[in-house]
């Protein structure tokens, strides 16, 4: 009687033993092989691409009043991203020495604005979304101005600089703040 | 012969157990009153075999990087052999998904089908919704050419604006801060290995629970469902008025997803591969990104939407949508399943069906875009003018007034049409309009010279209801 119930104890504890063996090793061997691809597939979360000043052109090739497309290589070195790695942006250049250059994302949801000389007007293709020359939002669903890039001017040459574009929702606060 | 090859074929079921644990699934009985209307779940599964097999085929030739991806698929649709044809294959394939899986839906929801025991068959049905939904839009991104690119932006754009995890979602979509060489790679892994691997899984999982739960009876009024004696009742049905699946009632869903496949390999031999927008370059700029049909609606909604609910409506609408449907089977799970007993239902589907097609219809004319291309007011229309009303009507096309509004057939359809302007509006109210704008319309005060404004003037107070018919009568 005492023997049967050793027996049959010893076995469950073996058993739980063996269980607990192949959860554990198949865990260690999941967890081992998880880890390390979880960390490469969600790496590009993280991938920060800083800030990089690009020529554009000499100082004469912008006329005071004009306003014409150029295009700024990011600084992410993704040696087959071609021409996914370009952004273009609207140069403005308001008088001999201020420059405006607009990100050309509509701010309502990102379809590329075109300027429309004629009428000094940004126009988004999308939504209906109109800006002034200057940015500011003329008419339809845009919730703030075209964002923008810093410009400089460096030994007669105009520079903007690439950046990640401000999120959207900052970008909102700001300018409700700015109504207010 | 033949007795060769049934020793072949006994030979292989001994070792396989082929008839012994198959037969039992293609003989159990389901209702016979389920006909015609049970078809759609089958047809979508058809389209989805045609995914995997024309998806499999283009990848042969398909280069999954933004070098790449436009060059091969010109390739496939102009220069390899029948590459149009498989291209547009696994387009008209997805269409058919989407649309079946649509049906199949509404089905399922009037005939309360989602009710006890088949909770876990909707639910997963959902998710396998969600994931149709989301293989369209990654599978339009393949194309890699202008609009696809643009997409992604306005993806992007919609996923910041969720609350606290907008930044994360967006650099998920982007594949880092920006649009990159990234960003394909990726979606061309969640459209060709993760998201299908999902769908297998849920595929398996959704045709296990039919199986297990059977397919449901059409519903009768005075017959609710309770819990406590369905599957009692349902066992009873099917023993005495049941029929075998196969091929009693399986004969539907191969005749109808034959015809499926006849009807998408038709479209795809007379159309061909869908159109490729120009190439993939960010810094041109003259795209008009739409998304194809099946998103059309959407696409809809967002110009729709008022501008203060906009960040709500794009987050909360999905949200409330499909948590709705994930919720539907846990709160009426049980009673009538009837259409009479259950007006609501009714209304809902009347209300889902009526609203998605007038958002296509509305998608499809996208009257909120202005119309860039439209051409300057023919000299049949100004020729009478006097010049200062003559120049009003080109400052009407170059300062693009017409891209909004349209006088006679010319011009967009944001802005109210002005071919009887001046029967509304006198010269001052049409002057205050002009100057200060609206709403959806720039105000022009720093555009327009002084002398400018008073041509257009003159030439919008022509357009009056005598000069209108004169002229609307020359129109062809």
């Amino acid at each position: 009687m005492t023997d049967q119930a050793q027996t049959s104890t010893s076995l469950l504890s073996r058993r739980h033993l063996l269980m607990f063996v192949s959860v554990a090793a198949g865990g260690f061997a999941t967890a081992i092989v998880g880890l390390p691809l979880i960390g490469f597939l969600i790496a590009p979360l993280f991938r920060r691409q800083p800030g990089v000043w690009r020529d554009v052109g000499p100082l004469s090739k912008f006329p005071v009043g004009e306003t014409s497309k150029v295009t700024l290589e990011d600084s992410s070195s993704i040696p087959w991203g071609g021409a996914d790695s370009l952004t273009a942006a609207w140069l403005r250049r308001v008088d001999e020495q201020t420059f405006q250059a607009f990100a050309v994302d509509c701010t309502h949801l990102g379809c590329p604005v075109r300027w429309e000389a004629s009428a000094e007007l940004f126009m988004c293709p999308c939504h209906g979304g109109v800006y002034y020359k200057n940015g500011e939002v003329a008419a339809g669903p845009p919730p703030h101005a075209l964002e923008q890039f810093p410009v400089r001017i460096l030994n007669n040459t105009v520079q903007v600089e690439w950046r990640k574009l401000p999120d959207v929702a900052e970008n909102c606060l700001h300018s409700k703040e700015a109504d207010a | 012969m033949i007795q060769l090859l049934l020793k072949i074929w006994h030979t292989l079921d001994d070792r396989l157990g082929l008839v012994k644990n198959l037969k039992p699934l293609m003989d159990h009985r389901v209702p016979k009153e389920s006909k015609w209307a049970y078809v759609f779940g089958s047809a979508t599964l058809f389209a989805f075999i045609l995914q995997v097999v024309t998806g499999v085929a283009l990848a042969t030739v398909y280069d999954p990087s933004a070098t790449g991806a436009y060059k091969s698929l010109e390739y496939i649709s102009r220069q390899a052999t029948l590459g149009s044809f498989v291209r547009g294959l696994h387009y008209f394939g997805a269409s058919a998904m989407i649309l079946f899986i649509g049906i199949h839906m509404l089905r399922v929801f009037l005939y309360a089908a989602y009710k006890y025991p088949r909770e876990g068959n909707w639910l997963t049905g959902v998710v396998l919704l969600m994931f149709t939904l989301g293989m369209g839009f990654t599978g339009q991104l393949m194309r890699w050419d202008q609009d696809a690119v643009w997409s992604v932006n306005i993806a992007a754009r919609q996923a910041v604006r969720v609350p606290f995890l907008g930044k994360y979602l967006q650099q998920f979509v982007y594949a880092g801060d920006r649009l990159s060489g990234l960003t394909l790679n990726h979606f061309f892994d969640l459209h060709v290995f993760i998201i299908p691997g999902i769908m297998f899984a849920f595929i398996g999982v959704h045709l296990y629970l039919v199986l297990y739960n059977g397919i449901s009876e059409p519903p009768k009024a005075g017959v609710p469902v309770d819990p406590k004696t369905y599957r009692r009742q349902y066992k009873e049905l099917v023993k005495k008025n049941g029929v075998p699946f196969w091929p009693d009632a399986a004969w539907r869903d191969a005749l109808f997803g034959s015809l499926v496949i006849a009807g998408i390999v038709t479209f795809a031999f007379v159309y061909g591969a869908p159109h490729l927008a120009p190439p993939p370059n960010p810094t041109l700029l003259n795209a008009e990104p739409r998304p194809d049909w099946y998103l059309l609606w959407y696409f809809a909604i967002l110009a729709m939407s008022p501008h203060q609910l906009e960040s709500g409506i794009m987050i909360l609408a999905p949200a409330m949508v499909f948590g709705s449907m994930f919720a539907l089977p846990f709160f009426f799970n049980s009673g009538e399943r009837s259409l009479r007993r259950r007006p609501w239902a009714v209304a809902w589907v009347t209300i889902v069906v009526v609203g998605v097609c007038t958002l296509w219809y509305e998608g499809k004319i996208s009257p909120w875009s202005p119309r860039f291309n439209a051409p300057p007011l023919p000299a049949s229309m100004t020729a009478s003018l006097n010049p200062s009303a003559r120049r009003g009507a080109a400052l009407f096309h170059d300062k693009r007034c017409e891209s909004c509004h349209m006088i006679e057939g010319y011009g967009g359809l944001r802005g109210p049409n002005l071919s009887r302007a001046a029967d509304r509006l006198n010269r001052e109210q049409m002057e205050w309009r002009i100057l200060n704008g609206g709403h959806n319309m720039p105000s022009f005060a720093g555009i327009l010279k002084p002398d400018e404004v008073d041509d257009l003037l003159s030439f919008l107070h022509t357009r009056d209801f005598p000069s209108g018919s004169q002229i609307g009568s020359t129109q062809p």
